[in-house]
């Protein structure tokens, strides 16, 4: 009888062992298959960001030659492009100006015209609001870059050809539907009540507006405002097509014409090209944890 | 199902709220007010959007330049091309980025330190990352080729391939954006209250089960929104294969957008380009009414 127990309890002890075995191996397992996966999105991130660093930091007759490493190392390239040392590069500061007067006045825009729009069918809930809503979501149904041609022709008709603000206008035109849509999900956890007993107190709507609505979509107005930047910053092909003097030109267009030669200096354009990231990369990580919360809202609900 | 709306209870209030707004009517001035919102938003969506739109359809009304275009080789390979890259960058990369959601989801420290490595190809500017895929593989001295030579294979020259030449693009693609979308569905996945996941794994259900039959309920329609809505904007993006293949071989990996531009700007024939890139509106017109569709089901869902 005890024997039997005995045989009995040292079965399940194997048992229990070998279960606890089983588990340390797939937990080890599943560390070692994380930690992989760690290394290769590490690489699959970084590579094409080393590569920029890697040519920008080569002396000019380097760059096409077979190597994973710098043979020698120099920041001659930086600080060409800082004191605007080369010929490419004459009008760098002003191009810079430009790039940031334009994303400035896009996200500020975007953020005015969005939280305006967004009070109006979001919060005092104006009759075919939902009109509103869909012709802006129509703003997608042709891609910005299907629609540059036109848009072409017409800023020559608007005379606005080489004008900064023809590209904030397109730009303002493309941002706004998604503004309106994080800032009318957001909107709907800030209680109507809060309106309402404003409005009994006797505030006016563009009162409510500024003192109660604004500040209380705080967070949004950051994650939209850097969308927007962002976008800004990203953009292309309008910039390229519309802005084409000295005056106008902005960064993305002045790193095209370093693409339009074969002979170019391409140290001194990854270089230009690191510093005209280093803005958006250290907005976007300061906002992040904000960010963070814009995206939430309007990525959960949509 | 029922446990999820309870447990979503939170915007069904706020959805009954929205019926009785302001008291569910404006009054005169409150009326002027939420109109006087609306105008500037009028404003930049009729010049801006409604006014190239309508001319991009006049610059294309005439039915020859649709005979022209199939006519031409180049537009039927275009048309494929554009198949391939909007087909494999959207799905490809949205599936990769679900299921990086969830590895971003693991608690361990390595994997929290590594999301703003993960990130940074979004928050850096599109132009300097293409600029950098394309210096990666062009030529036999490029970083990719070199970094092949020493495991001892010969890499092949990228850009004299038409097949090599979009899968470029469509990896340069992946790279820019796949960070935005597994940060869109990671906020989704921790949006989804903890208790269901606990309610899971009480009923005994294991990884896969918990993918299908939590994660993707709950996510399905915020998956098919992002991959809506990212085939809109991969059908449009001109950028990824301008800077990266630049059409290379011969205008033979162009896709619709860049085709559009060439016509226009290099052949001089900006109603053709306008036709090229118009000719997509069959694809985008209803992709646009699903998307609307499923933007009003979210709440339902999710």
């Amino acid at each position: 009888m005890s024997t039997i127990t005995a045989e009995a309890g040292l079965t399940v002890s194997r048992a229990v062992s070998r279960t606890h075995r089983a588990v340390r191996i797939r937990r080890y397992l599943e560390t070692a298959g994380t930690l992989v996966l760690s290394i290769v999105l590490i690489v699959w991130s970084i590579l094409p960001i080393y590569n920029m660093v890697m040519i920008s930091l080569e002396p000019e007759g380097d760059v096409f030659t077979d190597h994973i490493f710098p043979r020698v190392w120099s920041i001659e390239s930086f600080w060409g492009v800082l004191t605007q040392g080369h010929w490419y590069l004459e009008h760098f500061w002003h191009q810079f100006a430009n790039s940031i007067y334009m994303g400035a006045m896009v996200t500020i825009l975007t953020l005015a015209i969005g939280t305006l729009t967004s009070f109006s069918i979001g919060r005092m809930r104006i009759r075919y609001g939902w009109l509103v809503n869909n012709a802006a979501l129509l703003t997608y149904v042709i891609p910005a870059s299907f629609l540059a041609i036109p848009f072409y022709r017409i800023m020559q008709n608007y005379g606005l050809a080489n004008n900064l603000w023809s590209v904030i206008a397109a730009l303002v035109a493309f941002a706004t539907p998604y503004a309106f849509f994080v800032f009318q999900e957001y909107g709907r956890s800030i209680p109507i009540e809060v309106d309402e007993s404003a409005r009994i107190d006797g505030a006016s709507p563009m009162q409510i507006y500024l003192r109660i609505y604004l500040p209380l979509m705080a967070p949004a107005l950051v994650a939209v405002g850097t969308y927007a930047m962002l976008l800004a910053w990203n953009e292309y092909l309008y910039q390229f097509l519309l802005l084409s003097s000295k005056s106008s030109m902005t960064v993305p267009v002045a790193l095209a014409q370093f693409l339009s030669s074969d002979q170019s200096p391409w140290n001194f354009m990854m270089a230009t090209a690191i510093i005209y990231a280093a803005p958006p990369v250290a907005i976007y990580y300061a906002f992040r944890r904000r960010m963070s919360a814009g995206l939430t809202m309007g990525g959960v609900k949509g | 199902m029922s446990s999820v709306e309870q447990a979503l209870a939170g915007p069904s209030v706020s959805r009954r709220l929205r019926r009785a707004p302001w008291h569910g009517r404006l009054h005169g001035s409150e009326r002027a007010w939420a109109l006087a919102f609306l105008v500037p938003y009028a404003a930049v969506f009729l010049a801006f959007v409604v006014y190239p739109v309508a001319y991009g359809l006049w610059m294309a009304r005439d039915p020859s330049l649709y005979g022209e275009l199939i006519a031409n080789p180049l537009y039927a390979r275009t048309v494929v091309n554009t198949a391939l890259y909007v087909g494999l960058g959207v799905n490809v990369m949205m599936f990769l980025a679900l299921l990086l959601s969830g590895f971003f989801m693991r608690r361990r420290w390595w994997i929290k330190a590594l999301l703003p490595v993960f990130i940074l190809p979004w928050a850096l500017p599109a132009i300097p990352a293409f600029v950098s895929f394309h210096w990666m593989l062009i030529g036999e001295e490029g970083l990719i080729n070199s970094l092949l030579a020493l495991l001892g294979v010969q890499g092949p020259l990228w850009f004299h391939d038409r097949q090599l030449a979009v899968a470029s693009n469509v990896v340069a693609y992946m790279w820019k954006w796949m960070p935005f979308w597994t940060l869109t569905f990671l906020a989704g996945r921790t949006a989804i209250p903890q208790e269901i996941y606990e309610a899971a794994d009480v009923d005994g259900a294991g990884g896969f089960r918990r993918f299908a039959d939590v994660v993707l309920p709950l996510l399905g329609n915020l998956y098919l929104v992002c991959t809506l809505l990212c085939t809109l904007w991969t059908i449009g993006d001109f950028t990824t294969v301008a800077l990266v293949s630049e059409g290379a071989p011969a205008y033979s990996s162009d896709v619709l957008a860049t085709l559009g531009f060439h016509y226009s700007f290099e052949a001089a024939q900006p109603s053709l380009g306008v036709a090229a890139v118009l000719s997509a509106l069959p694809v985008l017109i209803p992709i646009t009414i699903l998307l609307m569709r499923a933007l009003e089901t979210r709440e339902v869902q999710l």
